[in-house]
């Protein structure tokens, strides 16, 4: 295995034109369409925000009238949530990652693989006819009444949304049988690597919670449609419990986000410090866990909303239960890196900002989920701040640092290190800068999702949009980055960083086939038996170079 | 691979190492499909439980005016059905081509059947405007006035009025705490108000459940005009044995349905 011979045929080579892509069963195209298209969303949801916060710079109408205002941080929030972040990690690098992270020739169903792509681009498509149709001005909740009685295009929205969700399904069915069955000789469940448990445990939420969410749309289509009043209290039917079902949904739904992330994050804070992860076993059933818990918790998005105080204490209980596997994880992390020795390239300095962003969000969390605290903080920009910092500091951080990690692998290219650690900088001070100044407001009682404000309120949103221009220069700067890398970046080695886990034994990028020979799995964090090899940029085994 | 076991065996997708693993990774997969499609059901039962518990006595009042035999009958011929299919998969486990077309067709002519019973049914509804929510205008023969219990909704805000709620038909107990009066109130109305609260959820189930029929119907139609071609056999056999899967959970969902929206007391 030498970086030097190039493999003539790899997966990006063989076969050419549209149709090899479009109706392609290989696992490896699936993913890198899934990150082209997400990638897509991203920049359109980032287009959005851009557009809220301009027009919050200053109080009363600076670019836009108060119903164009309700569209776009509606479509802000639908874009980001439901193409953006909950098929983020799993469908780009889950699909791109995990077959060849278990030395497999692809997922158990690849047809049901493109499939679900191809109910990504429907959905997709729903979305953006919704947007041309008359923008939905609901917020992304559709919560009803509201969502039944307004005149925007809330069905071929929240179709979309359905259509999304059945693609989220089939991928977590994929996942959960390809892992369960297709392991190659020598991993047990005790070596499979972090991120596939990550994986794991979000397949399981994708199938539970998914199809709820589905039936909560359903009705509401009907609902719109025919008037069949099961939310609508005019007709005797309970919004409450719509907020129920959306949410029995949408808080797994986070969990959907953020597992992945996670596992991200146990590759990447082994690989770059290089040491042996710690706690092993710790970090995978905490992963199981969270997936459990992440299903009690639910009702703290309704604590004001006239549940029962009973539903409100045991709610508020539980959702306090999911910082324990969550904390079990941020400290295994650290006792990682603890007298590890730490490279600070870039995908580990977007597992730093991981580390502080979503330890801020989580644990202002807890402001969230205590009653007393919550009553106050309910609806402003406090939350606001939190779920950006959990979900953005989080998830798109974790995504980020994904990118960069596998890119080498995915197109075979290395990128400038010195723009990528520009861009993770830029990322991390920008992100910081518009959403701290939230926190504070929301405190003193700014409420979200208003168009108009108070005037002692300008400073922190002044601030807030200065942070999202800073933010998107990072993002100029890293698209440039990585699409500069495609043309003229250095051929990347099969092995770039030095990691254990099997996708780093082919070469970069992959054969069609992956491997020939599902290949022998060892420890998936075993560093140790990596050296650098001074010749082709890259780590070779320590064998393989004193045979040589 | 052994040699013998390859020969018998039908070309497995490259993918796969052995034939075994082929067979085991899509029966997993066709179980947890169906326990989504339990969830997504699972949603509307959540709701039934819901308001049957807000409101048993609008569940009481109404369920009379569903033909519990029609319901039996439609029980009864689902439960053939998903024997008829039970056999079929059999019959190409065995190789029994004849026998297996035989029963596939039976099979269909079961869901045929059931749809066309539940058209009748819906059609009844129709006739009285025994129909869910807006659409609700009850005029059966039993009913001693002709009346409709759903107030008059100005469905359209004008628009520049968008702050004109209109009034609630009766405010929502639903997962809210309420108050006593509601309660009184509620509990002495001769006549339950909100009927069309039970038609509303009966439509919901019963038409997603309609809907999961036709869905069973054309992959077992596929999976017939597949079986005519002589596709299956004792080594494949799977994809009868998948159609036959989802059939009994569509046959299991209605038989939950029945006795909650027929037999009600
Ligand atoms: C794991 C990553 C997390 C993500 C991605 C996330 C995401 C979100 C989102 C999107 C919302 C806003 C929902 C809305 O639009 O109303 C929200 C609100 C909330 N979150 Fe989180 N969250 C996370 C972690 C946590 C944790 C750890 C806690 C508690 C310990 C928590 C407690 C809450 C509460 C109580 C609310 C409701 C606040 C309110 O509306 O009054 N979250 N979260
Ligand atoms: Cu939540």
């Amino acid at each position: 295995m030498n970086g030097s011979t190039a493999v003539a045929d790899n997966y990006l080579s063989h076969g050419r034109g549209f149709r090899s892509w479009f109706f392609t069963l290989d696992h490896k195209r699936i993913g890198v369409m899934y990150l082209a298209s997400i990638f897509f969303f991203l920049i359109l949801g980032g287009f959005f925000a851009m557009l809220i916060r301009t027009e919050l710079l200053t109080p009363g109408r600076t670019i836009m009238d108060a119903d164009t205002y309700n569209q776009v941080f509606t479509l802000h929030g639908a874009v980001m949530i439901f193409l953006f972040i909950i098929p983020g990690i799993p469908a780009a690098f889950g699909n791109f990652v995990l077959p060849v992270m278990l030395g497999a020739k692809d997922v158990a169903f690849p047809r049901l693989n493109l499939l679900s792509y191809h109910l990504y681009v429907v959905g997709a498509i729903f979305s953006v006819v919704s947007i041309l149709l008359g923008a939905v001005d609901t917020g992304w909740t559709f919560y009803t009444p509201y969502s039944t009685t307004t005149h925007t295009s809330v069905v071929s929205m929240t179709l979309g949304a359905f259509i999304l969700g059945f693609s989220s399904i089939f991928t977590g069915i994929n996942f959960i049988v390809t892992i369960h069955r297709m392991r190659p000789p020598g991993m047990s469940w005790n070596r499979l690597p972090l991120f596939l448990w990550a994986l794991y445990s979000t397949a399981i939420i994708q199938v539970l919670a998914t199809p709820v969410l589905g039936i909560t749309l359903l009705l509401l289509i009907v609902e719109r449609l025919l008037g069949i009043g099961i939310f609508d209290p005019a007709l005797g039917g309970d919004p409450v419990l719509y907020q129920h079902f959306f949410w029995f949904y949408s808080h797994p739904a986070v969990y959907i986000m953020i597992l992945p992330a996670m596992g991200v994050m146990s590759e990447l804070i082994s690989v770059f410090s290089r040491k042996h992860i710690f706690g092993y076993k710790a970090i995978a059933y905490s992963s199981v866990a969270i997936a459990v818990l992440s299903f009690l918790v639910w009702g703290h998005h309704m604590f004001t909303s006239g549940q029962s105080d009973l539903g409100n204490m045991i709610f508020s209980a539980l959702t306090f239960s999911v910082a324990i596997p969550s904390a079990i994880k941020v400290f295994n992390w650290l006792a990682t890196m603890y007298k590890g020795s730490i490279r600070l390239d870039t995908p580990m300095l977007y597992a730093l900002s991981f580390l502080l962003l979503f330890g801020i969000g989580g644990l202002t969390g807890l402001f969230l989920g205590a009653l007393a605290t919550d009553v106050h903080l309910h609806d402003t920009y406090f939350v606001v701040a939190h779920f950006h910092y959990t979900m953005m500091g989080g998830v798109l951080i974790a995504f980020l640092g994904a990118m960069h990690y596998w890119w080498p692998k995915m197109f075979g290219r290395m990128y400038s290190e010195k723009a990528g650690r520009l861009a993770a900088f830029l990322v991390f001070v920008g992100f910081n800068l518009t959403f701290f100044s939230q926190f504070v407001m929301g405190s003193q009682g700014m409420p979200r999702r208003y168009y108009n404000y108070l005037d002692r309120f300008q400073p922190y949103h002044v601030l807030s949009t200065i942070g999202a221009y800073v933010l998107a220069v990072a993002f100029v700067v890293l698209a440039g980055n990585l699409i500069h890398s495609l043309f003229r970046g250095r051929k990347a080695p099969a092995n770039p960083w030095g990691s254990a886990t099997l996708e780093w034994m082919c070469a970069s990028p992959p054969p069609h086939d992956n491997f020939a020979e599902p290949p022998e799995a060892g420890d998936p964090y075993d560093l140790e038996h990596l050296v650098y090899d001074e010749s082709i940029g890259g780590y070779v085994p320590r064998t393989a170079r004193e045979g040589a | 691979m052994r040699r013998s076991e390859q020969s018998a065996a039908r070309e497995i997708p490259h993918h796969f190492a052995t034939p075994r693993q082929a067979y085991e990774s899509g029966k997993l997969g066709m179980w947890i499909f169906l326990a989504t499609e339990v969830l997504l059901f699972g949603g509307l039962f959540a709701a039934y439980a819901v308001y049957r518990g807000n409101h048993p006595e609008v569940f009481v009042y109404a369920h009379r005016f569903l033909d519990a035999r029609l319901g039996a009958l439609n029980t009864l011929i689902l439960i053939t059905s998903s024997l008829t299919m039970a056999w079929a998969v059999r019959s190409a486990q065995l190789g029994n081509r004849r026998l297996l077309t035989l029963l596939l067709a039976l099979t269909l002519l079961g869901g045929g059947a059931f749809l066309g019973v539940k058209i009748v049914e819906y059609e009844h509804k129709w006739k009285h405007g025994l129909l869910w929510g807006e659409q609700y205008r009850p005029h059966h023969p039993e009913t001693a006035q002709e009346h409709s219990s759903a107030p008059e909704i100005p469905r359209e805000t004008p628009p520049g009025d968008r702050t004109n709620i209109p009034p609630a038909a009766i405010g929502p107990p639903g997962l809210a705490s309420s108050t006593d009066e509601e309660r009184a109130a509620h509990a002495s109305a001769k006549e339950p108000r909100n009927v069309h609260l039970f038609f509303g959820v009966y439509f919901a189930m019963t038409g997603l459940h309609g809907l999961h029929v036709i869905a069973g119907l054309l992959v077992i139609g596929w999976v017939f005009v597949r079986a005519r071609g002589g596709a299956y056999g004792p080594s494949n056999f799977e994809p009868v044995d998948r159609a036959g899967l989802y059939w009994h959970l569509v046959d299991l969902i209605w038989i939950f349905l029945f006795p909650l929206l027929y037999l009600i007391h």
